[in-house]
Parts: C-alpha cells; structure tokens; sequence
C-alpha cells in the first residue's frame, strides 16, 4: 500500500509557489519552466493555488519579517508528507540582501528545506534539474 | 406588487450585509505577497484596502551602505522583470552626478535592450492576464513566444532575467554583427506572432467577455490618482517619459505613442501589445543605425558632490531615481519610485464599484493585473511619532537593532 502512495506521490507531485519577497525573477523562472519550451508538467508537476494540495513547497525570495508569520502558516496547512525547495540565491542564504535589515539570511533559518536550487535567478533548466533531484530522494526515502 | 416588494426587502437586506474578503498574501491570482481587504455586497465590490508592505525589504538603506559598483547589482534586485529600467535609471543618475555623457554606440545598446526588455515584460504580463481570465491556452501560446526575446536578451547579455548591462559609463558587452543577424531574425519572428496576439485581443470573444467594460478608469480619475505608463495611456492621456524628458536616445528613435480610449482592461491589453510592435521597430532601427566605436568610459569611482534625478519610462510606468552624493564612494541618500506605487491608488478606485459602475467579485483578478503589479519595489518605511509629529532617521545598524526585538 505504501508503495502505491509512493508511486502516485512521484508521478504526481503538486507544487505551491510562494514568494517571500523576492524581486521576481525567480517567480518568472518558476513559471517559465512550467511553459511548453521547458515543460514541467511532463514529471506530472502541476502548480497549485491551495496549501491544502501541495506536496511541494516553492519559495522565492529572502524571508522577510512580514512574510514570516504567512509561510509558517502556510508550511502548517500542507499536508505530511511536505517538501520544500528552495529557489534562488536569496532563498539560500539571503544573497544581495544579506545584512538588510528586514530580511532573514535565507529560508533554512526558518523552515527545514528540502532542495536547494541556486542562481540569480536560475535558469528553468536548473529549476526542472532542481525538481528531478527532489523527485529522486522522494524515490530513496 | 408582491415580486416588488420582495425585491426591495431583498435589496435592504443584502445593503446591510456587507463582508470583509481577504485577498492575498499568499493566493493564486497574485503572485507576489501582497494583501487586499475588499469590503464586499453579495457579488459587489464595495471597498477596497491594500496593504504592499510583504515584500519590504530595505533596499534603499542598504544602498547607503554599499559602494556604486555594488549598488548596480543591488538596484536590478529591487525588480526582476524591469531591471533593466532600474540600473539605466540608476547610470545616468550617477553619470549626471559626474557630468559625463557616454559613448553614443553604448546609447544604442542601452535603448536597444531596454526595448527588448519591454517586450519580455508585456509579453508576461499579456500570459499573465490570459491566465487570470482562465484562458490558459494563450498563455502558453505567448510564453511559448517569449522565449524568443529571453533567447536574444541572454545572446547580449549573458543571463536571461537580471541582465546587469548597464554599467556606470556605458554598458558592459558590445554587439556583435553575428548577434545583430540573429536579432533581426528574432524580430521577424516577433513581429508576425505580435500581430496574431493583437488580432486574438481585439476579436477573440472570450477575451472579449472578460475585458471589455471592465476595471475603469476614467482619463480625469487617471490624472488626479497619478496613475502612470499603460494604465494610464490606456485611458487616453498621451504621456510617456521617452516622449516628454527624452533619455538616451529617444529623441532620436522614431516611435509613436500608444493610447487606447476604451478605458477598460481591454484597453490595456491593446495598448501593451501594441507597444511591443513599436519596440520591435525600435529595435530595428537600433540595429541598423548603430554606430561603431567604444562602449564604455572609465568614470571614478567617488562621485563629486551633488544631486541627480533620473527618470525612465520602465515597462510599468514612469519610474524615478534621486541620489545624493557627498563625494565618497557611498550614496548619502538614494530614492526610488516605482511604478507600481504610483497605480496603487488608481486600481484601488478602478475596484471600488460606484453610481453605475459596478465591480464583481469575479473581475478581481484581471483587474489587479491590469495594472500589471510588481509589489516588490512598493513599500517604504518611514519612523513617525504621531503623538508628537516628530518624524526622524536611523542608521542601519539602529534598524536591524529595532528589528530584532
């Protein structure tokens, strides 16, 4: 039974795009990877409007004071089990805005992260070599 | 007489219901952190209040801070899709600090990819919108094709969002001849599937239905609620900074400037794809009438003392930098306004229903977008005493102090 799950689980996994802040160039990367030249959605990738329904959790950006409370509350709605990835240099270690005074240095001070996708932005290349590795420890776990 | 009646209890009774309807921050339709709090009758849209402050994350302080090269890479971060306007708009702030001219090859590179930048950004913004609408068919469709000019920006540039071409002095790459080839040739390509999307605009019915005599705004309201670039254009006002305060090269380029009267989302739709027909030519004739020589001139790395304002017509509007030096390598001051802070008010009004006009529900989304929001560069913070109306400034590690209790 649990093998089943796991089957569907990898061949469907949902994602649920939030920005914490970011300048919006990995957000336009995010969604051009899902568009017919990079094409996403041939790993059964869909993105979701819900917390409710995400299995996987894209955030953008350097966390901000504001955000926080939100993307905590969001990472809680999500159904076990969840994961998260991080994309863009900012979202890993706070990048250009590190030592801004209203941004944490990057997402893993305050969710766990799951997969780390860096450049600024990434290409949607990395973006989809970034969803593969996830895929691929779904698959070892 | 009883169905009259009854429609007129039924009336009073949904006047007193009004709700509250969180939007955001996290929701499908936006795709950044901001919140909206409309204030809802049934199905119509009363009131609306908005809160951009997500995505706060104290650019201009931190801009003090760090020296003019540093600040080129910081400024493009303030947005990602109109980074290009950001740093020529942060050059020649510093390069008028200086009082410098650059080299006129590099003008046309500049203005050549600041045109094609604006094709990426309205060509997003149109898949966006097809997107709100639930036409997602189109939005592939123009995605597909943006590929096209991301293709050509990462050919110059070197990357394909933050270009980072703009430097002080000039800009960092030439053009080649070989590449010129290929722009022609993308241009082509463009041009011919820009005049099919122009068609889809104005004949398709689905778009048709969700756009037309939708999110209004008035040329009067435009003018008196500051709205700037496409929207307001769109309302029938002709203005646009390449027009009225010439940078780079715009003087010199011919373009003409798009204006719809329709008032609506339509409108907007009609004048941004029409705009990205007037960059296509715009890039041409850079291309043809480039002139050879350098791209680039050495300018220290102080400033002399001084102030500077730039304006640049970014893909959203008219986008203003001021920067205060006082002859070290650091800015003493350095203000940003963007675009999108100057629509806030007027989609505000254009979601409030009123007399005649009224606002569904179901027309948020497209609305929004309409303007084509980037909160990221929206929200400023100022420390205020209201009791005492006394307002003051602190140093950056005083912020990150207050901030950490």
């Amino acid at each position: 039974m649990m093998n089943l799950v796991k089957w569907a689980r990898l061949r469907s996994p949902w994602l649920l795009h939030f920005n914490t802040g970011a300048c919006n160039a990995c957000d336009i990367e995010v969604l051009a990877a899902l568009t017919p030249r990079y094409d996403l959605e041939r790993f059964g990738v869909l993105l979701k409007g819900s917390p409710r329904h995400a299995d996987v959790l894209v955030v953008t950006g350097p966390v901000t004071r504001q955000v926080r409370d939100r993307l905590l509350r969001v990472y809680n709605q999500m159904p076990d089990p969840k994961f998260v990835v991080a994309v863009g240099t900012c979202c890993i270690s706070g990048g250009v805005f590190n030592g801004c005074y209203n941004v944490y240095s990057g997402l893993d001070s305050v969710i766990p992260v799951d997969a780390y996708i860096f450049g600024c932005p990434p290409k949607p290349e990395a973006i989809i070599n970034g969803v593969a590795a996830l895929l691929k420890k779904l698959e070892e776990s | 007489m009883q169905k009259e009646e009854f429609q007129r209890t039924e009336k009073k009774s949904a006047y007193e219901l009004f709700f509250d309807m969180p939007v955001g921050p996290q929701h499908p339709a936006l795709k950044e952190p901001a919140f909206f709090k409309f204030k809802v009758e049934g199905e119509r849209v009363i009131g609306v209040d908005a809160d951009v402050s997500y995505n706060h994350r104290g650019i201009e302080k931190a801009l003090e801070y760090r020296n003019y090269i540093q600040n080129i890479y910081l400024i493009e971060r303030i947005c990602g899709i109109c980074n290009v306007a950001h740093t020529l708009c942060y050059a020649q702030a510093v390069e008028q600090l200086h009082g410098k001219e650059i080299p006129p090859r590099a003008n046309y590179i500049r203005l050549m990819i600041e045109e094609l930048a604006r094709i990426h950004s309205h060509a997003l913004w149109l898949g966006v919108a097809a997107h709100e609408i639930g036409f997602d068919t189109l939005f592939m469709y123009v995605w597909r094709d943006r590929e096209v000019v991301m293709d050509i920006i990462e050919m110059l540039t070197g990357n394909r969002v933050t270009t980072a071409i703009n430097t002080i002095g000039g800009v960092r790459r030439d053009v080649s001849d070989e590449a010129k080839y290929k722009v022609k040739k993308g241009m082509d390509i463009l041009e011919e599937r820009l005049k099919y999307y122009r068609n889809v605009a104005l004949n398709d019915p689905t778009v048709n239905a969700r756009c037309s005599d939708v999110g209004i705004l008035k040329p009067r309201d435009a003018i008196r609620l500051c709205a700037v670039g496409p929207t307001l254009r769109a309302s029938g006002v002709k203005n646009d900074v390449r027009l009225d305060d010439p940078y780079t090269l715009h003087d010199e380029v011919p373009f003409n400037i798009v204006t719809c009267d329709t008032m609506d989302v339509l409108g907007r739709v009609v004048v941004r794809v029409d705009e990205m027909l007037e960059s296509v030519n715009m890039v041409r004739y850079c291309l043809e009438h480039m002139p050879n020589g350098d791209v680039k001139i050495k300018l220290s790395l102080s400033p002399p003392v001084g102030e500077a304002i730039s304006r640049v017509e970014a893909p959203r509007g008219e986008l203003i930098h001021y920067a205060r030096s006082n002859g070290t390598k650091n800015p003493e001051r350095y203000k940003v306004r963007t675009p999108t802070f100057g629509n806030i008010p007027a989609v505000c009004d254009m979601l409030t229903s009123k007399g005649d006009y009224e606002v569904n529900i179901a027309d948020i989304p497209i609305t929004l977008a309409s303007i084509d929001p980037c909160f990221s560069c929206t929200a400023r913070m100022e420390f205020r005493d209201v009791s005492k109306s006394k307002t003051w400034v602190w140093s950056l590690e005083e912020l990150k102090a207050h901030c950490k209790k």
